[in-house]
């Protein structure tokens, strides 16, 4: 599978990462730029956190990862980056086996794992420095002039010079997607990437994240927050207790969940008799709100049937569902953290 | 990025490019404030010990009446007759333990302090390779042993000049060398000694790759070399001592010896590399199998 990937690979004169535009939409198996395959991590302790995966993440997409806490995000990435032995299964990357191929996969991969780390005596600038010579294929004559161009992207060349020991969470965040910027990647794996910034910060991370995406490079990105799938992300994948739920695009995701009726009245009583007796299921009534399962009938003879009964109907509307809907619709039940 | 790519082509990587890693490991290793101590407390031991000499033998007695028992503090009674001595006897004094205690806590920290600090992660999705990480990582320890050692002779070296009389030596064997050539074998010994602190470096790096703690690793070894010193010294173990790692590490005060008597020399390096080899493969099975979970 991914053969485009690999053999794009080996030709040096094309330098834009492989699948993008002309493939972006597709997201069929083989331009993914993941793949797994009954992916399954037991760790020692015998805990299961990750069961039977198959993900699939096509090419040139935004690709939120989203589960609640404890659900396999981070052991998934951590697989899918070579760092732990799956217990079974397969995971491709870039066309390439993990961990077999990580010497020629990764170079090609920015990751931000589970929070940034850093050597805390080190000023900010030295650390990437000490990253980017980890890396064999990097070339030692660019080296600072890329570390000076991560720094500005994320918008810590002010505090380059200072010590990473007092950089707050936010910058220390900020510092570590400096890592995974240092090269041009096709792909980026971001593990809760807004985690610890600002209110400027995670919008600065949302532009970024669109632009580079707009580059063609690939954004696999984990997180509990479900607006902040919704808003940058094409494609979404939702784990609950180490298994998929589902995966696809955003807007299939939402729209398996059907929207709310939601009914603005101050005869909220009788707007909520109303309705059930129209065929609305799940009614719930909120100071001068109802809203409720649309019924299988025309909203329009609902609205008269409401009038009709002497309701006063400030306002009459189906909300889109949202992702977090489309989650308790798959679940069953709330984003907790399961046992 | 389509941007950064067109400005810059893709140079094919050189196998030069591979030594980044060991040149940023060096220099971070020699620029912590861990390090610096570790080095500056074994460039206070000479500065103590001459500062000793030198009070007890004020009077103009020679020091220590009866002399010291056992090779290595022989030479301390030479010292008022020639600073060149106190080199030697620096490095009889440190290498039992603060030496290789020094090496125990840099090779101890090498993989764990970077898994308890999370960098580990990073250096491997860089991707430094988990070979060339830790052949880096012993590469720098054994830089360490023998920045150490140095530290120890040259303080000694200075410090002796300037309190004591130099010039010609006497060898154990009593015979008389130049100046010049005594400087020689204290380069030669210093070598040597070096040389003895890389089997407690491999034992360490090993130690090292089975835990994510660094502070656990450092005390693991330093207990390690402890109980080997303190095994060493029980005459019913006899038969296993010829295997501590620690066993012929006196064996240097053979190079002042005329002529040189080489059998416990090439005994204990020998014994060093058994132990590189040993604990090396082992820390490479262990490491490059390893769940990073840190
Ligand atoms: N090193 C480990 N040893 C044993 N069990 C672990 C280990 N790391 C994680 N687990 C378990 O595996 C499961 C999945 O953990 P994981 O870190 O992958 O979750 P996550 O989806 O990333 O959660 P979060 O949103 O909190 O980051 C959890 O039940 C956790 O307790
Ligand atoms: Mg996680």
């Amino acid at each position: 599978m991914a053969e485009p990937a690999a053999t794009k690979r080996e030709r040096p004169e094309r330098t834009e990462p492989p699948g993008r535009s002309e493939h972006r939409e597709r997201g069929s198996v083989e331009d993914a730029v993941i793949a797994t395959r009954g992916l399954t991590k037991r760790y020692r302790g015998g805990q299961l956190a990750v069961d039977g995966l198959d993900l699939t993440v096509p090419a040139g997409s935004v690709f939120g990862f989203l589960g609640p806490n404890g659900s396999g995000k981070t052991t998934t990435i951590r697989m899918l980056m070579g760092l732990i032995e799956p217990t079974s299964g397969t995971a491709r990357v870039l066309g390439r086996p993990m961990p077999r191929e990580a010497r020629a996969v990764l170079p090609g991969v920015g990751a931000l794992i589970e929070g940034p780390a850093l050597y805390g005596f080190l000023s900010g600038r030295d650390n990437l420095l000490r990253y980017d010579a980890a890396d064999p294929g990097a070339d030692p004559r660019t080296r600072r002039e890329r570390v000076a161009e991560a720094l500005d992207r994320v918008g810590l060349s002010a505090a380059a010079g200072k010590k990473a020991k007092a950089y707050s969470l936010g910058m220390k965040q900020r510092l570590g997607l400096a890592a995974a910027l240092l090269q041009p990647r096709h792909l980026l794996v971001l593990d809760e990437p807004t985690n610890g910034l600002d209110p400027q910060g995670m919008r600065e991370i949302r532009t970024l994240v669109r632009e580079l995406a707009s580059d063609g490079t690939t954004v696999f990105l984990s997180s509990h927050l479900l607006d902040e799938i919704e808003q940058v992300c094409t494609h979404a994948a939702v784990m609950a207790q180490g298994r998929l739920i589902t995966q696809g695009p955003v807007a299939d995701l939402s729209a398996g969940a059907r929207g709310r009726l939601v009914v603005t009245t101050p005869d909220v009583a009788d707007a909520a008799r109303v309705l059930k007796e129209q065929g609305a299921g799940d009614v719930v009534v909120a100071e001068d709100r109802v809203t409720a399962e649309p019924p299988d009938r025309d909203l329009a003879d609902v609205n008269t049937a409401l009038v009709t009964a002497g309701v006063r109907v400030r306002g009459f509307a189906v909300e889109r569902a949202s992702l977090e809907d489309a989650f308790v619709a798959l679940t069953g039940e709330g984003f907790d953290v399961a046992g | 990025m389509s941007r950064a790519e067109t400005r810059r082509p893709v140079r094919t990587p050189s196998p030069l490019w591979t030594f980044g890693l060991l040149r940023s490991e060096l220099s971070i290793t020699f620029r912590r404030w861990r390090t610096l101590a570790l080095l500056g407390v074994l460039a206070a031991v000479p500065v103590l010990v001459g500062v000793a000499v030198k009070i007890e033998t004020s009077d103009g007695s020679s020091f220590g009446g009866g002399g010291g028992g056992g090779e290595g503090p022989a030479f301390i009674s030479q010292i008022s007759n020639n600073g060149l001595f106190l080199v030697f006897t620096a490095l009889a004094a440190t290498l039992p333990f603060f030496l290789p205690m020094a090496v125990g806590v840099v090779a101890g920290d090498a993989i764990a302090g970077e898994a308890s600090a999370g960098t580990l992660r990073y250096l491997l999705v860089a991707p430094a390779g988990r070979t060339r990480l830790l052949l880096t990582k012993y590469a720098t320890v054994i830089a360490f042993c023998l920045a150490a050692t140095l530290v120890v002779a040259v303080s000694a070296l200075v410090v002796g000049a300037l309190l004591f009389p130099v010039g010609d030596l006497i060898t154990i064997s009593g015979t008389r060398i130049g100046y010049a050539e005594g400087l020689g074998r204290a380069f030669l010994i210093a070598l040597v000694v070096a040389a003895s602190l890389v089997g407690v470096a491999a034992l360490g790096l090993f130690v090292s790759t089975l835990t994510g703690s660094g502070i656990a690793a450092m005390a693991t070894t330093v207990g390690l070399l402890i109980t080997v010193q303190i095994l060493d010294q029980i005459p019913q173990l006899d038969a296993l001592q010829p295997y501590f790692f620690s066993h012929y590490w006196l064996s240097f005060a053979d190079l002042m010896r005329e002529p040189v008597y080489w059998d416990d020399l090439t005994r204990n390096l020998g014994l060093q590399a058994l132990y590189a080899a040993v604990f090396g493969s082992a820390a490479w099975a262990r490491f490059s199998a390893k769940d990073i979970t840190a």
